[in-house]
């Protein structure tokens, strides 16, 4: 048996540890852990990070909100809300701002880091959309990322709306709208929700518990389990020289990315504290305690929001509500708000299934893709965006409207043939434009760079000399695997037999050619070799590149 | 546009024909050699980048001191004017504390420590196949030690008891979180025959001389507050919102059941939208329009509050409203239908 050792300092400290829970293996394993670098890993940690700075502002936050909706008379020192009736949500809320030193910035910093919580979220899946890093084995994590931008979405907006003011008051009446809508259940959701009719007296301290809570409990709990997918998977790397399916390149956690990640934390938070001191947000003593009588014009929720809101302005209201067998079934309510979101995340959440299914790709990917090396699933996640853009600015028309001067009908008017057209523009010229870049790269690699040199051939011919590519620069155009449909098989085996599972097979044949039936396929080696030797001058004249610029004239 | 698979490429070199096999794809080249930076060979770049690191960690330092100097000396105060004053100076405080740290240990990390990039190696996500053997052999031998298999009876009994005793926690908290569950009561407002229209929030009563043609009022039932409303009042407040207007005689068009629901051209119509129940509250008086402000439902007051824009399919619903013995409007009946969104049991 070992003896403690004696002295002080980091060493007895470790070995008291170690003693006592072996962490040594733990270091051992982990301190030089290697992790690659590139800016849009950062996506992910400015979400952590806001996560972390939205927890030590909301513990402050939460000392001094009174999250009661007991009615009392505001005598606080904002003179102009001398008087009013409010809740005692709504005054606390006002007291933390106005009263307590240091609790506005407090309260803007949270605020703040919530709104950029989402995004951060947002922009992130749309980096591991955009690459490909959903792919196997990474589409478990993909699912709990998911989950995560749901519950970010759903603490934002239970948070959004604990103050009580008038305008997040408003918002809670939408959501009562949307939740008596849903047929059967719809008005007994609404009881549940709000402990009877709306607004009752149970839906801030209701709120409050699922903002300070449970939300932000599974948040924790999730992030763990998303972090701990990561260091099992190993971070995916772009494919640059020397990056391969089989290793992973990088900087050790110990010491490199504890002072870069570690300091990361410290920019986002000076980031968003500079935010909250020079950039007023939910100034809720402009907007007044909730009443239910009561509405601003141009009243906008957070940005999270703002497409579900679209959507609700989007909708036709004439004919749109159904009457069946006396039920009543508002579709104007249920496609914008209960249909279209659920299909949107429904296809999110289920997109790295439905490409393996159309790849029939069971390989481990560790190499993020170029999003132009996959145009079809890049269309689909900028068709998806365009929707998501036209429906958010359709949640602004309002605004637009009076920031403009246009009329707000020829807005939604067009916001709405937008969103049906759009989407498929979109789709279609994201394609192309990939389609674009990898022949750019197929040209760049056969031919080299243009170098501007110009020279002349004892025959009176001119040609611009090109540079060739060094073998890192082009191993970056190349690297990626050509996909191609996948082959069906004919209808009848060999012995004319009519095979079973063909239709499956012709439909997923169907979807296999929809994704990769246009493709520009990285160069081979045969083929640089084929255009290097077009002529017989080139070598001599050590101008490989020369008649690369001729052959691109007869192409 | 490519060609596929491997080829044999016959081409011309110095020394004639000669057959070659390329691969198919190229080889990757590995990782290009590191390139040294100038604090990696130049010792006064490193000593710079130190004194630069220092440099930063000293600005967070003095933003923390900043802060609490701020915070001592510059009170929030009472007016607006003085607590932006103090939450800018501490923000800028917070600001200067923590992004020093951040720009300090980045730096430090991009010119002091190593970079060059390593590799490790990854494996495959699989457990191996003895690995897999051995867990499946595990759960058979503990499966076949619990007699799961062979004593069915068991089986159904602990899924039977583990299904319901959730209901220990569910019955209650179902029973209890949604009130009194009782929805009818969406259907019913505060007005009755003879409840007078109020001005919100006063509770004054108004009188159908005073309301002019063109000018809104925003009503609400006369003793919204008192009495057996006075606890939750705020809900009956959220059906019982009514928006009233007189109109001039010549723009109103009314329906024949309806003749009777206005007072000498004065209609008052709930203010809760048939869309999602937002306030319709911006009325526009020179067109009769009333624009709902959240999702721009517009409805035509003029003529039966008939939707003329918008996602809301339903007019709003109408207050019959007539005048007392005092001169002061009142109610005739509370609203012939469910006012605000539609719900499934609406029309039953």
């Amino acid at each position: 048996m070992s003896r403690p050792s004696k002295g002080s300092g980091p060493a007895a400290t470790a070995d008291y540890l170690d003693q006592r829970t072996g962490i040594g293996l733990a270091v051992k394993a982990f301190a030089r852990k290697v992790f690659p670098d590139h800016w849009s890993f950062l996506l992910g940690e400015i979400a952590l990070y806001s996560f972390l700075v939205l927890l030590i502002t909301g513990v402050f936050l939460t000392l001094f909100f009174v999250p009661s909706m007991a009615q009392v008379t505001y005598d606080g020192p904002f003179a102009p809300m001398q008087g009013v009736q409010m809740s005692e949500a709504f005054r606390s809320t006002m007291a933390l701002s106005f009263e307590v030193t240091g609790g506005l910035l407090m309260r803007q910093i949270h605020h703040w880091a919530a709104v950029v919580f989402i995004a951060a979220i947002v922009t992130h899946m749309m980096r591991v959309f955009f690459t490909g890093a959903f792919r196997k084995p990474r589409e478990v994590n993909w699912l709990v990322g998911f989950v995560l931008m749901i519950l970010g979405i759903a603490a934002g907006f239970s948070g959004y709306s604990l103050p009580d003011d008038v305008l997040s008051g408003n918002g809670l009446r939408i959501t009562d709208g949307v939740v008596k809508s849903i047929p059967i259940i719809g008005s007994y959701l609404s009881y549940f929700i709000f402990g009877g009719e709306f607004p009752g007296d149970a839906i801030i301290p209701r709120l409050f518990t699922v903002h300070i809570l449970l939300v932000p409990g599974l948040i924790l709990a999730l992030i763990g389990l998303h972090i701990f997918f990561v260091v099992l998977h190993k971070h995916t790397h772009y494919g640059l020289p020397g990056r391969t399916e089989r290793n992973v390149v990088g900087y050790p956690l110990f010491p490199v990315y504890v002072a870069k990640a570690g300091g990361f934390f410290f920019i986002v938070f000076g980031v968003f504290a500079l935010m909250g001191a020079t950039m007023t947000i939910n100034p809720v003593w402009n907007y007044g305690p909730y009443d239910p009588s009561p509405v601003s014009a141009g009243a906008q929720p957070d940005w999270y929001m703002l497409f579900l809101e679209g959507a609700l302005r989007l909708m036709p209201g004439q004919g749109t509500e159904w009457v069946i067998g006396g039920f009543t079934i508002p579709m104007n309510v249920l496609v914008p708000a209960v249909v279209l979101p659920g299909l949107l995340f429904t296809a999110l959440a289920a997109y790295p299934f439905l490409e393996a299914y159309v790849t029939g790709d069971r390989r481990e990917h560790h190499i993020a893709d170029r999003p132009r090396n996959a145009p079809v699933r890049t269309a689909i996640g900028v068709a998806i965006l365009t929707a998501f853009g036209v429906l958010v600015l359709a949640g602004s028309n309002d605004i637009i409207a009076t920031h403009f001067g246009l009329s707000i009908n020829a807005i939604t008017d067009v916001c709405r043939l937008l969103l049906v057209v759009t989407p498929f523009l979109a789709f279609w010229v994201t394609k192309r434009v990939c389609l674009g870049l990898q022949r750019k790269d197929r040209e760049l690699v056969l031919h080299g760079h243009e170098t501007g040199r110009i020279v002349r051939f004892a025959s009176g011919e001119y040609i611009e000399v090109h540079r060739p590519l060094d073998e890192y620069e082009r191993w970056v155009r190349v690297a990626n695997e050509p996909r191609r449909p996948v082959e069906l098989l004919p209808v009848e085996d060999e012995r004319g037999v009519r095979r079973r599972g063909y239709r499956r097979d012709a439909f997923r044949a169907r979807l296999s050619r929809f994704f990769f039936e246009d493709r520009v396929e990285p160069v081979t080696p045969a083929e640089l070799v084929a255009t290097q030797s077009h002529g017989g001058h080139d070598a001599a004249l050590e101008l490989p590149a020369a008649t690369a610029a001729a052959d691109a004239h007869r192409r | 546009m490519s060609t596929n698979d491997s080829e044999v490429v016959r081409h011309a070199d110095g020394n004639g024909a000669v057959g070659e096999q390329l691969p198919d794809r190229f080889d990757n080249p590995g990782l290009p050699p590191h390139r040294p930076r100038l604090t990696d060979t130049d010792p006064a770049a490193a000593r710079r980048a130190t004194r630069q690191v220092v440099a930063l960690f000293t600005i967070s330092i003095l933003g923390t001191i900043g802060f609490v100097v701020a915070y001592a000396l510059v009170p929030d105060g009472n007016t607006i004017a003085s607590i932006r004053l103090s939450n800018l100076l501490l923000g800028l405080g917070l600001f200067l504390a923590m992004f020093g740290i951040g720009a300090a240990a980045i730096h430090w990390a991009k010119t002091l420590m190593s970079d060059r990039e390593v590799a490790e190696d990854r494996h495959p996500q699989r457990s191996s196949p003895q690995d897999r053997e051995a867990a499946v052999a595990v759960l058979r031998e503990g499966a076949a030690d619990s007699g799961i298999a062979r004593r069915g009876v068991l089986k159904g009994a602990v899924v039977s008891a583990l299904v319901l005793a959730p209901l220990t926690i569910a019955v209650p908290l179902i029973g209890e979180v949604g009130g009194h569950w009782r929805v009818s009561t969406l259907r019913h407002t505060l007005w009755e025959r003879g409840k007078r229209l109020t001005r919100d929030p006063s509770g004054t009563p108004i009188k159908a001389e005073d309301v002019t043609v063109g000018s809104v009022f925003h009503v609400i039932p006369d003793g919204l507050r008192e009495g057996e409303n006075a606890d939750h009042w705020i809900e009956e407040k959220a059906k019982a919102v009514v928006l009233m207007v007189r109109l001039d005689h010549a723009d109103l068009r009314e329906a024949e059941d309806r003749k009777d629901w206005s007072y000498e051209g004065i209609v008052a119509y709930s203010k809760i939208c048939t869309h999602v129940g937002c306030p319709v509250a911006l009325y526009e008086q020179q067109t009769h329009h009333l624009l709902c402000p959240c999702h721009q439902s517009t409805f035509d007051i003029a003529d039966g509050a008939r939707v003329i824009f918008g996602p809301a399919n339903r007019p709003l619903p109408q207050l019959p409203i007539a005048v007392d013995d005092e001169g002061y409007l009142v109610a005739q009946s509370d609203f012939t239908e469910p006012i605000g969104p539609s719900y499934w049991e609406r029309l039953k």
